[in-house]
Parts: C-alpha cells; structure tokens; sequence
C-alpha cells in the first residue's frame, strides 16, 4: 500500500511538470494549429537562463535562497519569453499562409537549431551542469510517503499557473480576443482583434510557464542538459494530444494520466521500470483510435 | 503562395546549414612540432576515438589530452627516427553509430598508424571490426567489457576476438567481482539492489557483480532498469526501496548516477550508491553523488603511484589543469604502447607504408613498458596483465581511495 501511495506521489509530480509544458503546446494549437515542437527546447532554454542568472549574481547574493530563487525565475522566464517572441516573429510569422506543414518542418528546424546553440555558446554545456542549491531541501513525509519539498512546489505551482490560465482566458478581455481567434481568426479580425498581438501573446503565455516549468525542473533533479527539452517536450505533447489539443484542461489531465502510467506501469507492468514508455504510448494509441480528438477536445472543425 | 514555400525551404536550408557546420568542426589536431628531431620523412597520425561532447566528456577529453601529451613527448625524444607524430582526435559522442563514423575516417586514412579509444565498450564494439579490416592496431584505455578481448563465453571458453584489439586497463569480470566482495565483506551489506542502463558496460558489470554477491552470502533483492536520457528516477527509487536494500549497485555512467544518488536520498532512501569506473568521476559529486557512495576503477590511483608522478607533472605543464580524469594515465599508456610498437617497427629507419601493417599489429602486441598505471603488457587475448583495482568512496565531497589490490577469488 505505501509503494502504491509513494508511487501515486512520484507520478503527480511528474504530471505537475508535464503539465506546464503541455500548456504550451496546446494554447499554440488552439490558436494557430501549428504543433510547436521547438516549445520543448523553450523549457530548456529557460532552465539555462536560470542557472546564468544565478552564476550572474554576486556572491553574497547567492547566499540567500528569498532573493535568490526569485530572480532565477525571472530570468528563466525572460530568457524563455524572448526566445519565443524572436521564434514566433522570425520562424512561424513569415509562414503565416503557408501550408501547415511548412510551420512543422520549421518547429523542427528551430528545435535543433535552439538545442545546438545551447550545446556550443553556454559554457561546458555538452555535458549535464548541476543546479545551485537554493531551492528548500528536505522532505515532507505524510506516513510512509516521501515528498520532496521542491515537488510539492512544483505541483502547487503547476496546479495553481492552470486554474489562473484558465479563469484568465474565460473571463479577461484578451482571453475573449484568444478564444474568438482559436474559433474563426477571419471574423475575429472583423471585429477588431489585431491575430498577431493574440498569437504573440499566447507565445508569451507559453513561455512563461515553460520558464517556470525550466527553473523547477532544475530544482527539482538537480541537473540540466541539453536532451532534458526534446524527452520532456515528447511527454508535454503526447499529454496535449492525449487530453485533446486545444483544451486547456485536456493537457493538465493528459499530462497528469502520462505521469501516473509511467511511475504506476514501472510499478505493476510487466518489464518494470524498463518497459514504462511503452504503456504511455499504448495509452496513447488507445485513445487516439477510439477518440481521435483526444479526452477533451473537440472534433476538428471545418474551416471555411 | 509560391514566395513562401521558397522561404520555408531557405529557413529549412538554413538550418540544416547551421547543422552541418556544427557537426563537421570537430576534428582537432594535437601534437607541436618535434623540436630539433629529423622529420624528413613526414607525418604519422595516432588516432583518438573518444566522446568529447555530450555527457562524458569529461572522461573523453581526459582521454584525448594525455594521448596528445604522450605523443608530444615522442617528439620532443625523437622515439620514431624521421616522422614526426600528430593526434587526430575523433569525437565518438558516446554513440556507437558515430564511433563507427569515427573509426572509418580515421581508417582510410593511411598514415593513421594506431587508435587510442574507446571510452564505451558499446562504442568498442562498432569500432573494432573496422580498424581490423585496415590491420589498425586499437588499444583502448578504457573498456572494461570482457567479451571484448575474449568473447562470450569469456570465463569457460576464452578465444581472441579482434587481433587488433589491446586494452590497458583490467576488465569487468574481475572488476565486478572485486566490488561485490568489497561491498558483502568489507562493507557489510547483504542486501544489494541493482539498477542498470541497458548498454554493454552496464549490464555486463552487474551481471559479474551478482554472481559474486550471491556466492558471498549476499541477496539481490531487485534490479531495475532506467533509460539513458531518464530525469526522473522516483518511480525506480519507490520500487527499489520497498525491498529494503543495504546497498544500490548502478550498472551505467556518472551522468545518470549522479542525480539518480541524490533523488535516492529525497527520496528516502539514504543507502550507499556503488559503481564501476564509470561513476568514478568529479562530475559524479557534483552532479548529486553523496557521501559514503562507492565506485571502483581500474589501476592503482594515479595519484599515489611512483610511475604516475611524472605524467601528472608532465601533464600539469601542458594543460596547466589536472583534468586527465579517470583515464588519462591509461590513455596516456595505450599511446605510448602504439608509439613503441611503432618505433620497433620502423627500425633501421625504414618508410612507412601498408606493408609495416602486419609486423606493427605484432610490436604493439609484444609491447612491454612502464608506463604510468604501471608495467604495461598484453596477454594472449589482448589484455592487459595489469590487473589492478582500486575501491573509491565519496568523503567530505571527493573521491578517497579507500582500498587497493588485486582480485583473489
């Protein structure tokens, strides 16, 4: 019973992660049908800003996790948004009209073109660099289960950045400009939404949370490299498919089912901890062929 | 329409440009020029197969610099009478396939006279066939794998694989062993679990661990398996700790040992973490390998051998760091065993040309020297006679050799 709970606890935790990179992948589709896959490298970028901020502070300043720990989230999350501001207006922009697939290839092309980068301009970058050890140590042990502090703040975070994305596209302005550009971006445009300063924005969006997604992860397991972007970014879009892209709630609950199979299916399955992709993907296929559009997604519309 | 199918295909191009660029910048020479020597008769090249980006690179680059180091040396001694040496160090990124690349490069190549590499004994396994089919002789500072030297059936029926194929450094089937007595008898811990990586080093360390825990009274309570690009070991940890191990034996490299020791104890699960030479690296510790976690490696520590002194001086003057790593002592005795042979084999001053290919590949094999792991020589199947093991352990935040010796059964 406590392997089950732990195991349960291990599996939130990753779905918390999943979860905020998902979010990404899926407001950019709901908005411009393109599959992002460049937003996995996004996460990774932002996990390096975060560490050269803190190697950027003074000495002193390191010292103190309160000053610490925040700004390296703002400079995760600014290195995150000016890497997808400069991505959306370079790479997809100027492909606005083109056929869907060329913004894919394109997705694919930054995706390598950001992880080579990382790989040959930040210092000692080819192999895994340790994270500084600002975030609070410890455990929280709730009877058998332990808990690391850093993932209860991982899910409280990733709980807490969805249920604030998701009353913010219901119930704000902008959010009303996002939704009518996701449902018919022609006749929004009649009604005066400005389609670039929505797309920007649901960029930016993305990019914050992939930022704090970035920071978190590091803190978390300690260590970052290059590769962490494209194993994640495969988890975050699988989830986003999974839950239907497009539905906000979809990607949370897709990205929170793909954490408990994985830690659950090493458990229990056959091929323990060997084999535990393979159930994500079955799952996956299983869904896809009795419910292509995903558990919470719509059907595909057709455009006029 | 047109104008932006032209543009995605430039942006595609471009790209694959940037890609390209950063994949052939690799190549770096070594080696300065041999002073007052005779080169008249030109160059020869020692090659280096080893990972010099990605995760080992720390070890890798150990391996190329005191290559580089040894054959600075033979110039500066006018060891080969009329050539002077250079290294062509190949970048193998861990990868069997571009180990394969690697190897074949250096291959057509007719003045590449020997290969100092691999760092795996997964990437070995790409390599050596093809260096065979040139008549290369390969000496790796390295693979710990036994089948490599003597095949599957390494411990009842040994037979030479590659005639090619030297190693300077001892082999898992005693490495395994070594620990395994180490962690039962010496350290106390009955219960071992096992978690590997699925590549040939890993798998083959562990299964040589386990027979030997078990002839010793150990159990072993479980094994596991994680994937190399893993992040996230909890669900492992949860499984492993609910069957109370003493001790975790990790098959498998310091990049994944690393995080996986520290996430062992958030997790709770505060036992040692045990490995072979591959979690015996700075980078271990610094990437979350605890205190009290263990590792052997191969050879005596270096820096407390007579005959490693001088290399680590020589090579605190040429680098100015001592960032030789776990193989550099070795790396720089493979070298020099390519580079004797080599002299033995243009004695009398001859040229060098393909037909030298036969009677090199002996000289190599006949090598005896002292170099600065010890005396270097190969048995019959290509293994070094050197079968030295060191048992490491994590004290006040590096690597303290705690015992030395040989494995005795």
């Amino acid at each position: 019973m406590s392997v089950l709970l732990q195991q349960l606890a291990n599996g939130v935790i990753q779905g918390a992660l999943i979860a905020l990179i998902a979010l990404g992948y899926t407001m950019v589709y709901g908005i411009i049908q393109l599959i992002n896959f460049a937003h996995g490298e996004v996460f990774m970028v932002a996990s390096y800003g975060g560490l050269a901020t803190f190697t950027l502070l003074p000495d002193d300043l390191k010292k103190s996790p309160a000053v610490a720990l925040p700004l390296m989230f703002v400079g995760g999350i600014v290195v995150a948004v000016v890497v997808a501001v400069i991505m959306e207006r370079f790479a997809y922009r100027p492909l606005r009209g083109a056929p869907r697939l060329a913004p894919l290839i394109t997705a694919l092309g930054v995706s390598v073109f950001l992880q080579e980068a990382v790989r040959v301009w930040y210092p000692n970058a080819t192999s895994n660099l340790p994270y500084p050890k600002v975030f609070p140590e410890g455990n929280l042990t709730l009877g058998s289960v332990n808990i690391a502090w850093t993932g209860v703040l991982l899910v409280a975070l990733s709980v807490g950045l969805s249920v604030i994305l998701q009353t913010y596209i219901n119930k704000s302005r902008m959010g009303r400009a996002m939704r009518a550009t996701a449902q018919d971006p022609d006749t929004a445009k009649l009604m005066g939404v400005n389609p670039d300063r929505v797309i920007v924005l649901t960029f930016i969006i993305g990019a914050v949370l992939a930022g704090v997604a970035g920071v978190m992860f590091g803190g978390y397991l300690n260590n970052i490299n290059i590769d962490m972007g494209f194993q994640n970014g495969i988890f975050a879009f699988t989830a986003a498919v999974l839950g239907g892209v497009g539905s906000i709630r979809g990607a949370v609950i897709g990205a929170f089912i793909i954490g408990l199979i994985k830690t659950l299916s090493g458990q229990y399955m056959p091929g323990g901890t060997q084999y535990d992709y393979v159930w994500i993907f079955v799952v996956l296929i299983l869904v896809l062929v009795f419910r292509p559009q995903g558990l919470f997604g719509e059907p595909e519309r057709v455009r006029a | 329409m047109r104008k932006h199918s032209v543009k995605s295909a430039a942006i595609v191009g471009a790209s694959l440009l940037v890609l390209a660029a950063c994949g052939s910048n690799k190549t770096e020479g070594g080696g300065t020029s041999g002073g007052s020597c005779d080169t008249s008769k030109g160059t020869l090249t020692v090659g280096v197969v080893a990972p010099l980006s990605g995760n080992l690179s720390a070890l890798g680059i150990g391996i190329k610099q005191s290559a580089e180091l040894a054959v600075d040396e033979a110039n500066k001694k006018c060891t080969v009478p009329g050539f002077k040496l250079t290294v062509s160090a190949q970048d193998d990124e861990a990868n069997p396939a571009k180990g394969a690349q690697a190897a074949t490069k250096l291959s057509t190549d007719p003045n590449v006279v020997g290969v100092v590499g691999t760092l795996n004994s997964s990437v070995a396994q790409t390599v050596q066939p093809i260096l065979r089919d040139k008549k290369i002789p390969q000496v790796s500072p390295a693979n710990t794998n036994p089948s490599l030297t003597r095949g599957n059936d390494f411990l009842t029926a040994p037979k030479r694989q590659f005639d090619n194929y030297f190693r300077v450094c001892t082999t898992d089937d005693l490495q395994g062993p070594y620990a395994a007595n180490y962690l039962v008898e010496k350290a106390g811990k009955k219960k071992i679990a096992i978690i590997t990586d699925g590549k040939t080093y890993g798998e083959g360390l562990a299964a040589e661990l386990s027979k030997q825990v078990t002839k010793k009274g150990g159990t072993i309570v479980g094994s596991e398996k994680v994937g190399e690009k893993d992040t996230d070991f909890s669900g492992v940890i949860s499984k492993i700790k609910a069957l109370g191990p003493e001790a975790v034996y990790y098959g498998g490299e310091y990049p994944v040992a690393g995080p996986l020791s520290k996430q062992m104890k958030d997790n709770g699960l505060d036992v040692p973490l045990m490995g072979g030479d591959g979690i015996y690296d700075g980078k271990f510790i610094e990437l979350g390998g605890k205190e009290g976690d263990l590792a052997t490696s191969v050879g005596a520590p270096t820096e407390s051998l007579a005959t490693a002194k001088a290399f680590v001086e020589a090579y605190k003057a040429k680098f100015g760091k001592e960032d030789y790593a776990a193989y550099g002592a070795f790396s720089y005795d493979a070298a020099n065993a390519i580079i004797g042979g080599l002299a033995k084999t243009l004695e009398g001053g001859s040229a060098w040309d393909d037909s030298k290919r036969d009677s090199m590949l002996t000289n190599v094999g006949s090598y005896s020297g002292s170099g600065a792991t010890g005396a270097i020589k190969f048995d019959q199947y290509g293994d070094s006679t050197n079968k030295v093991l060191t048992v490491y352990q994590v004290t006040g935040g590096k690597w303290k050799d705690v015992q030395t010796g040989e494995f005795t059964g």
